[in-house]
């Protein structure tokens, strides 16, 4: 069955700009996804946020090392690889995240004894990068049907000096702001499974922040679904 | 007979103890375990701090030697953080390339650094463009029981607050720098960041400063970095069970708590030390 989806949904949520010093302007940049579209992986995904694109691959559930396998689990692995030079200490760093957050929506009991491997490439970083990883990697290991208790996203925010909260930030808005936050939610509950941060900032602003990407993971778990939709009912 | 039902079931043996309320070591949820700090015993380093956290033992030891400051920022020093977890502290690890617990915390430990600006980077400048101080700080762990990062983040503090550096004068005729060995200044340590880690057990419950058997039967793991104004420096979740945001307002409360017993703990041990 080859279904190359090309999905593009053009999603913005505005909740209105307050000219206060807490106002949110709450926008996400266009996102496009595409599924199937290797031949080797068993499931891949390509996902676009902006300008920011990584492409992903899995593999699974497939034989393990004796040395790596878990007796009652299947063993998850992730690489990143940045779009120049070699991966450093910064993509191991984010392959644990990645990796971690998997394994809690994965139902690796379900597979015991194997490997799951999800091949993160990025294409293009033009800001929220860790966020498009977790997209693809979630599109990815869908198509490849590894079974799995709920969907997971990402989702970044930026705080600039004057406290206002920016989703999906670019790269220059990234580098310009105080703090950037990243959260991967989950799609049953919305809870928080996985926060990396960067920058100083308050515990209300936390909170904010934290809300501010529940309510923008809606749109990116509705166009998962949307995008699911269109590609199973053409089969 | 309880010895070998823990070999058996782990988990279960586990959640009878967290049933009321405590833990095998007889430590209640929210209790850390104690907290030792010895700091300058290391003479060949120009800053040193030993912390034990329980069983888990972290030395510190910062040396600083002179570096040109990268070309985009001219009047910036470095600081370079290296986590080294040997099979001397666990049998996890083996010898050879740093593995990726070691990476993490490296990572995590130059993450802290970055974002709570806890020295100016342009405090380690000497002269712009030309010469700036670089402090390798190498982290070696001795004994792993668990939390390396809280014992880390600490021991690095202590040991930023040790370091003394000699006065630099760059001699405007050779254009070399002459180093006083006789005038040192301690740097100038603008936050006090400390780390609060957290095991998450059955997706509901969260425990304080994990031990090693702890963080293995735990379903997420959550660290929190505050400094002492209770600004936030890192909230680090590495996937995990989900938790609610309520969840995190509690973890948040008792990170405050944790920085005031930490803080009144450096100070004691600094006042105590006799002033050179």
């Amino acid at each position: 069955m080859e279904g190359v989806m090309q999905t593009e949904t053009k999603i913005r949520a505005e909740s209105g700009i307050e000219s206060g010093p807490r106002g949110s302007g709450c926008s996400l940049r266009n996102f496009a996804c595409e599924q199937n579209l290797l031949s080797r992986p068993d499931g891949s995904a390509s996902f676009l946020q902006g300008d920011t694109s990584v492409l992903a691959g899995v593999y699974g559930p497939a034989e393990v090392k004796v040395s790596k396998e878990i007796f009652n689990k299947a063993t998850l692995e992730v690489t990143l690889r940045p779009k120049i030079g070699l991966p450093g200490v910064a993509e191991k760093s984010r392959e644990r995240l990645i990796r971690n957050t998997c394994e809690a929506v994965v139902l690796g009991a379900l597979h015991p004894r194997t490997s799951i491997t999800v091949v993160l490439q990025v294409v293009s970083d033009a800001g929220s990068l860790l966020a498009c990883c977790l997209n693809a990697a979630c599109m990815a290991l869908v198509d490849a049907g590894v079974p799995m208790r709920a969907l997971f996203c990402g989702v970044t925010c930026a705080l600039d000096s004057d406290g206002t909260l920016l989703l999906d930030p670019t790269a220059k808005q990234e580098k310009e702001a105080r703090a950037v936050l990243t959260f991967a939610l989950d799609s049953v509950e919305r809870k928080l499974l996985m926060s990396t941060t960067k920058g100083l900032y308050s515990d209300a602003e936390l909170q904010q922040c934290l809300a501010a990407a529940q309510a923008a993971s809606q749109h990116v778990f509705r166009f998962y679904r949307e995008s699911l939709q269109r590609r199973y009912s053409k089969s | 007979m309880a010895a070998g039902f823990k070999t058996v079931e782990p988990l279960e043996y586990y959640r009878r103890f967290l049933k009321e309320n405590c833990r095998p070591d007889g430590r209640e949820l929210g209790e850390f375990r104690t907290t030792t700090v010895n700091i300058g015993s290391i003479g060949t380093a120009d800053g040193s701090s030993l912390v034990k956290l329980g069983n888990t033992t972290v030395i510190c030891g910062i040396k600083a030697e002179f570096g040109a400051p990268p070309t985009d920022a001219p009047d910036k020093g470095y600081v370079v953080p290296n986590v080294d977890l040997s099979p001397l502290c666990s049998w996890r690890f083996r010898s050879g390339p740093p593995g990726e617990e070691a990476q993490v915390a490296s990572q995590f430990i130059a993450d802290v650094i970055e974002n709570s600006q806890v020295i100016q980077k342009e405090d380690l400048c000497i002269s712009p463009g030309k010469l700036a101080w670089v402090l390798y700080c190498d982290l070696i762990c001795l004994n792993h029981d668990g939390n390396i990062l809280d014992a880390c983040t600490f021991a690095l503090l202590a040991a930023l607050k040790n370091v003394q550096l000699p006065e630099v004068t760059i001699n405007e005729e050779t254009a070399l720098a002459e180093v006083n060995l006789k005038k040192k200044s301690y740097l100038n340590i603008r936050t006090h960041p400390v780390a609060t880690s957290f095991a998450v057990f059955d997706d509901t419950l969260l425990i304080v400063d994990p031990t090693e058997e702890e963080e293995n039967l735990a379903t997420g793991t959550l660290t929190v970095v505050m400094d002492e104004e209770g600004k936030l420096c890192c909230l680090h979740k590495p996937g995990g069970s989900g938790l609610t945001g309520a969840k995190l307002q509690d973890c948040m409360s008792r990170a405050v708590t944790r920085h005031k017993e930490v803080k009144k703990l450096m100070d004691e041990v600094f006042k105590s030390m006799k002033p050179k």
